[in-house]
């Protein structure tokens, strides 16, 4: 498979979907299709290696969600990005599809308060289980004090 | 959190400390104490044992100065991952607030009379993650520190000079666990 037969691909299966570039191939699709776009990345495009995931905070825009897959075999890379939306903090789980998606999630709850809706296991895994708030959200202040220790 | 200081006399036990205030009351008493008290802290700073609380980067440096190129062993420093059997814990990288439990824990396990080196610039101050969200901005916050070390990593010789200056304030301590000033002659 190359870029553009992945590319037409995309475009096929996914009709409201914004495809860009490549490589890698940058995919935007709406968050209804998130786990649904995943699964088709995994069986159809063959990206069977989950790269990463992670947020990003567009502030009034809301959350961003990004995920890179690779096809290895092919040497294909394909970003997947969804809105959340203004104010939502709720996204579809991936860990269904990619058992690697399970730790990113949790950093992404840790990082962003983002709820990852079917994650087998929501905790806290990079901060202290007693941490309040999410320090990479852009409103979190840098200085908010942690007593007894700042 | 402001810097923590350490508390009067915990350099000694109650018990030492009252014998030898009785000691030193006796007429002529004052020789024996000295005496002792010179050689107690000769005893001391030849043997300090170092408890090794190595976070980050300067741990390796702190490694290549306990290694035989530097060689801290002819000081009568022995690396001893125990904090039961040290009298000084270098605290050589970055303190995060979950860490931060864990290095007073520690702290808490060694025996009095305990030193502590603060190593780099992250243990003084944070360093470069001091605008961060998870840094503690020093450990000076949650333990008494005796001599600081500057350097992002100290090379080994800036940590050598920092345990010989160690030394030398151990060898000042005085009976009552009071910090003597420095004697412009020797220092």
């Amino acid at each position: 498979m190359t870029y553009d037969q992945a590319r037409t691909f995309v475009g096929e299966r996914f009709g409201g979907a914004q495809v860009e570039g490549g490589p890698p191939l940058v995919v935007t699709v709406p968050v209804d299709q998130w786990t649904a776009f995943a699964q088709f990345a995994r069986d159809d495009l063959r990206c069977r290696f989950f790269s990463f995931l992670t947020a990003v905070d567009w502030k009034e825009q809301g959350l961003e969600v990004v995920a890179k897959v690779d096809n290895v075999d092919d040497k294909v890379s394909v970003i997947m990005k969804s809105r959340l939306g203004p104010g939502v903090s709720t996204c579809p789980s991936l860990t269904p599809v990619y058992l690697g998606a399970n730790w990113m999630e949790r950093e992404g709850y840790d990082m962003f308060g983002i709820q990852f809706e079917g994650h087998p296991d929501p905790r806290r895994i990079l901060l202290p289980d007693d941490w309040e708030g999410h320090p990479l959200l852009k409103s979190y202040a840098v200085d908010t004090p942690h007593p007894p220790y700042r | 959190m402001t810097h923590q200081k350490r508390p009067e006399g915990d350099k000694h036990s109650k018990l030492f400390e009252s014998v030898t205030e009785g000691i030193h009351s006796f007429p002529g008493g004052f020789v024996v104490t000295t005496a002792a008290d010179a050689f107690f802290n000769w005893a001391r700073k030849s043997s300090v044992w170092p408890v090794t609380f190595g976070l980050a980067c300067c741990a390796i440096e702190m490694m290549a100065t306990f290694a035989s190129r530097f060689d801290v062993e002819r000081l009568g420093m022995v690396p001893w991952a125990s904090p039961r059997h040290s009298d000084l814990m270098i605290v050589s990288g970055t303190v995060t607030i979950k860490m931060a439990p864990m290095l007073i824990r520690i702290y808490d396990q060694m025996p009095d009379p305990k030193w502590a080196v603060s190593m780099g610039s992250c243990a003084n101050s944070g360093g470069p993650f001091r605008h961060g969200y998870h840094v503690v901005k020093g450990v000076d916050r949650i333990i008494p520190v005796d001599v600081y070390v500057p350097g992002c990593p100290p090379p080994p010789e800036s940590l050598l000079n920092g345990l010989l200056l160690l030394q030398d304030q151990i060898k000042h301590f005085r009976r009552t666990g009071r910090r003597a000033a420095p004697n412009p002659k020797e220092d």
